[in-house]
Parts: structure tokens; C-alpha cells; sequence
């Protein structure tokens, strides 16, 4: 399957790099690669993180060395399938957009030389790959936004961001699972809680889910809000 | 039970980390110093990972409302039993009523108390460890606050026979503590401006010939918005060769990440899984408690080891743990 960096991040970390730029063929690996380790982890390993061009797999050094783990990932990458064969879960996200959610839904509009409603209607038109979930508890790393959208992050981070908020970052699209400071552009916000401790798996979405945002208004929004109130 | 009268700086419930939920965005936390926790643990017979409290430069005030058998490791405090100082490292009985504080040192960071049974909290993804940022684990998922009361787990087999043979002696005393300790040559060494060993980092290669030089001789000081997620530093600044295109991918702790002002940040226990800043450097796992302990305005040095040698040296604190392990089975109590 090519040539794959291995490189150590550490003494107890290694990250394999499946490519250079973020593409669905690249993140189709990864996830295979990924089900592949986690059906059967080798010896020694903790946990494994996908992100969009690579995977780091924890060790614990104790248990197996550096040279150890790179040769036993080295030969799992010969046998690990080029895709999986899992069903893809697709996520639909009701998003209320505008208004008090979604302060910057006009600003993404103007610079983009659009309606607040052509913004809407590109924003729920796409489908979306869940690349990682990082940077806070359950925030999901999406990749497949329309640049006919795209605005540039706010000069002045705002220092509380609601949770459930759905912005755009230059290219990107996501959700704030918590409440957290940041520079997305605001368009809307969800009822659903992103980020759920008290459940297994703790995150709504995970690596290699596929996204799809629908309009609601705000009645439906309050609705869905407290059924989905469980925590 | 602990009633918590003052909470000090920043007290909260941790334990040997969240592990398995990185991919969920969900980081580890855990204890700075896990030696430190790892042997005050051992010291109540606990499993080493048990919940224990850390305590982050001004201790707080805590009164035991039950017999407990207490053990404090660590740097930078002092404890003390109704005003009366304890020893570190070794197992210490305290009476119903006994009040504990601490008094300031001149050098390290963070204790960790021990009891046996372990701090009652319930586990939120298999851990007991705090996550300030999302208010999930520890003691209702924040650091203690005063009129908080801490449950106590049942102690271990061995803790209840130390508790029982120990009883008959406290009468009247505040505290009854073990005629021996752990020896000081199995401890880390802890160091107000320590070296500590690091291996070069993934994107070691992309920075410039002088970065890469003065990342491993350079002091670099501990600026004081350091906390639990990273200690930010302050020295030489360590550019690239060239601008990269950096693409967000796993960290970890002991992760040395450089932004584009060039003041490298050290990520430590509560670092974020993800980042998108070019890593030059990673801190040897067997340092990291002597990181832990360094105090904002103290410097670090790194020196460069082999990442062979790190693992080695891990080991080897490894084997010196399980010897404590095997000895407190004999100790005489």
C-alpha cells in the first residue's frame, strides 16, 4: 500500500503518516487501519487517535519497546485492508440558524456576497466527513464545506462560545460540543449535545461518521432541546 | 470522610489518567507528578492509580472525620497534623477530628495525599481524574471548594491491619507515622531549575540549525499562565527553516510544541488531544515528574537522550517501584 512514515513521538507514542494533504482517499485508509488495530490491538498499545493524515498510536513502553511496536504496525500496515468494510453513519444535525444562535450568519452572507438564506441553503446542501473529533470533548473536525461559504475567523475571539453553537472557520464548518472561548463565525446553533460523559462512546459523532445539517425553526429547537436533555 | 475547610490554591481529585477516550476528544488528565501519586497510593496499600488529591502550591486545610490511614509525596509543601509536621513517603495514621494543612517551601509544585480506600468519586469514563475545562470527573467535576466532603473508599486488607496494630498506639496523639520511609534514592530528582532529558520531535528537521541546536542547551523559564495543560516558555526563541503547512494531528504530554511567536509550550497532563503547532521536542516520560514540580519563574533545561535510553530509564523506575511494592508487603508495621 506505498511507502508510510513511522515515526516516534516519544517514548511511548508513534505516528504514521498515511499522506500529505486532506483527502476522503486518505481518511478511507486511515479508518480501515484504524478498525483493523482496534479489533485486534497489538502488544502493549493503549489507545490510537485518527486525525486527518495520520494516526498516532499510545503505548505503554513498559510492555513493549519502540522497536517492537514499529515492526509489529509496520507489518499490520502490509495487512490492514486499503477500506473497510463498515456501514458509514451518516448524522443528520437540526441547526437553528440566525438570530440570537447564529450572530454572524449576515456578516458570512456579506462577505460572501450572498442571502443569509443562500448561506443556509449551502450549509444544509453538503455532506460532510467527520476527519477527527479534537480539540475540545466530542468537537468534530469536518471536512467538505463549500468555499462559496468560507469566512475568515473573527479579528477578536469572543470568549464564551455557547455550547452546540455551529460556526465556520475560513474553510471549515463545525460545532461547539462545550462552552469555550473562539473565533468561528457563528451561523446557528444546535439542540444536541455533541459531547456526552455519561455515555459510551462519551462523543454524538466519531472519526469517519458523515455529517448533514437540516434547518429548524425555533419552536422545533426547544423541542428537540429538552429531549435530548439528559445530562 | 474529609471535610474541606479550605480548599488551598488548586485541590483537585486525580488519578493514573483517562486513557482510551482520546479519539473522542476527550484528554487524559491524571496526575502531574504520577510517581508522586503512584507511591502514596502504595504507601495506604490502594491500587496505584487510585484517587488521590492533588495539591497545586498552597495546600488546603482538610479535617479527617474518620480514622485514616494517609500518605503525602511530592514537592513543595510542608503537611502538617494538628499543627504538629508529618514525614513525606512513609504511612501515617490520623485520628477522628485531625485537622491537615500545609506550610509553603521555597521550592516545587504539587503533593498528593494518599488515603486508604482511595477518594469515593465515581468514575466517569473509567476515571476518577478531574477535567476542569469540561466539568466531568473528581469531585463534581471541579477543584475543591470549601464545606465539600470527600467519601473515602473501604481500605485495603493490608490498610486495615496497619489501621488496627496502629490504633492502640495514637491514644491521644495526633498521629501515629511509620518508623520508615521510602529511601530518597528511589525518587525523582526533584529540582527547582532541573535538566530534563529530551528526544527530538517529528518536525525536529523542519526548524532552523540554530533552534535545533539551542532547544537542547538553552534555559528556558516557566512563565507564570503555566497550568495543568501546559507549561508556556520563555528564553530563546526557536524558529523554522522555512513556513510549514501544518496539518492538526495527535499530542501528547511531554509534547515540546512551538507556535509561530517561537515560545515553545511544554504540554503536560490536561494538554488537548489535537494540535496544528510543529513539535521539536518531547519530554522523556521519566522526567515528567520532575516537570511537574517546577514552579512558574523556574527553569528548565533539556538534554538531549536517545529515545532507546528514555525507555530503558522507564523501565528501570518501573523495576525500582515494584521493589517499594514488594517491600511494603514486609515492612514491619
Amino acid at each position: 500500500m506505498g511507502h508510510l512514515d513511522v515515526t516516534p513521538v516519544g517514548d511511548s507514542a508513534v505516528l504514521i503518516r498515511f499522506g500529505d494533504a486532506v483527502e476522503a482517499s486518505t481518511h478511507a485508509r486511515i479508518m480501515a487501519f484504524v478498525d483493523h488495530l482496534e479489533a485486534a490491538p497489538i502488544p502493549g498499545m493503549v489507545e490510537c487517535v485518527p486525525a486527518f493524515t495520520t494516526v498516532t498510536v499510545f503505548y505503554d513502553p513498559v510492555l513493549a519497546s519502540y522497536s517492537e511496536v514499529k515492526a509489529e504496525l509496520v507489518r499490520r500496515l502490509a495487512d490492514a485492508p486499503a477500506s473497510t468494510d463498515r456501514r458509514v453513519r451518516v448524522v443528520e444535525i437540526p441547526v437553528c440558524y440566525g438570530g440570537e444562535f447564529g450572530p454572524d450568519l449576515e456578516d458570512v452572507a456579506a462577505h460572501n456576497h450572498l442571502t443569509p438564506e443562500e448561506v443556509v441553503r449551502i450549509h444544509t446542501s453538503g455532506e460532510y466527513i467527520v476527519y477527527a473529533i479534537g480539540f475540545a470533548p466530542g468537537f468534530p473536525y469536518l471536512g467538505g464545506m463549500s468555499d462559496r461559504i468560507a469566512t475568515p475567523r473573527l479579528a477578536t475571539p469572543r470568549l464564551a462560545i455557547p455550547a452546540g453553537s455551529v460556526g465556520i472557520a475560513g474553510g471549515q464548518t463545525g460545532v461547539y460540543p462545550i462552552e469555550t472561548p473562539g473565533g468561528w463565525r457563528l451561523i446557528g446553533r444546535t439542540p444536541l449535545r455533541l459531547f456526552r460523559p455519561e455515555d459510551d462512546p462519551p462523543s454524538l459523532l466519531a472519526a469517519g461518521d458523515r455529517v448533514r445539517f437540516y434547518a429548524i425553526d425555533r419552536d422545533e429547537y426547544d423541542r428537540l432541546g429538552e429531549g435530548d436533555d439528559r445530562g | 470522610m474529609i471535610r474541606v475547610i479550605n480548599p488551598g490554591l488548586l485541590t483537585t481529585v486525580q488519578d493514573g489518567g483517562r486513557y482510551g477516550y482520546q479519539k473522542y476528544g476527550v484528554i487524559v488528565s491524571g496526575a502531574m507528578d504520577g510517581f508522586s501519586l503512584r507511591v502514596a497510593n502504595l504507601l495506604v496499600g490502594n491500587p496505584e492509580g487510585a484517587p488521590a488529591l492533588e495539591i497545586t502550591l498552597v495546600g488546603p486545610r482538610l479535617r479527617f472525620e474518620e480514622l485514616s490511614l494517609i500518605a503525602v509525596a511530592g514537592a513543595g509543601l510542608a503537611p502538617r497534623v494538628d499543627g504538629i509536621p508529618v514525614p513525606l513517603w512513609r504511612p501515617v495514621l490520623v485520628h477522628p477530628g485531625a485537622v491537615l494543612d500545609f506550610v509553603a517551601e521555597t521550592s516545587g509544585c504539587r503533593m498528593y495525599l494518599g488515603v486508604a480506600g482511595g477518594i469515593a468519586v465515581p468514575q466517569v469514563m473509567g476515571s476518577a481524574s478531574t477535567y476542569l475545562r469540561a466539568g466531568i470527573g473528581g469531585y463534581k467535576g471541579r477543584a475543591l471548594q470549601a464545606g465539600d466532603d470527600l467519601p473515602l473508599g473501604p481500605p485495603g486488607e493490608w490498610a486495615r491491619t496497619v489501621m488496627a496494630m496502629w490504633s492502640s498506639r495514637l491514644r491521644g496523639k495526633s498521629f501515629v507515622a511509620a518508623p520508615w520511609g521510602v529511601d530518597s534514592r528511589l525518587l525523582p530528582k526533584y529540582e527547582p531549575n532541573p535538566r530534563v532529558r529530551a528526544m527530538p520531535g517529528p518536525q525536529f528537521e523542519a526548524f532552523d540549525e540554530e533552534a535545533r541546536r539551542k532547544v537542547f542547551e538553552a534555559d528556558f523559564v516557566v512563565l507564570p499562565q503555566s497550568d495543568r495543560m501546559g507549561y508556556r516558555l520563555d528564553g530563546t526563541k526557536l524558529a523554522l527553516a522555512r513556513p510549514i503547512e501544518m496539518i492538526s494531528e495527535a499530542v501528547t504530554t511531554g509534547t515540546l510544541q512551538v507556535p509561530p511567536d517561537g515560545r515553545p509550550i511544554l504540554l503536560l497532563a490536561d494538554h488537548q488531544t489535537m494540535g496544528g503547532y510543529p513539535k521539536i521536542a518531547q519530554v522523556a516520560t521519566v522526567d515528567l515528574p520532575v516537570v511537574a514540580q517546577v514552579r512558574p519563574g523556574g527553569r528548565l533545561r533539556f538534554t538531549r537522550i536517545e529515545l532507546e535510553d528514555a525507555q530503558r530509564l522507564l523501565r528501570k523506575r518501573e523495576e525500582d517501584i515494584g521493589r517499594l511494592r514488594a517491600a511494603l508487603c514486609h515492612a514491619r508495621i
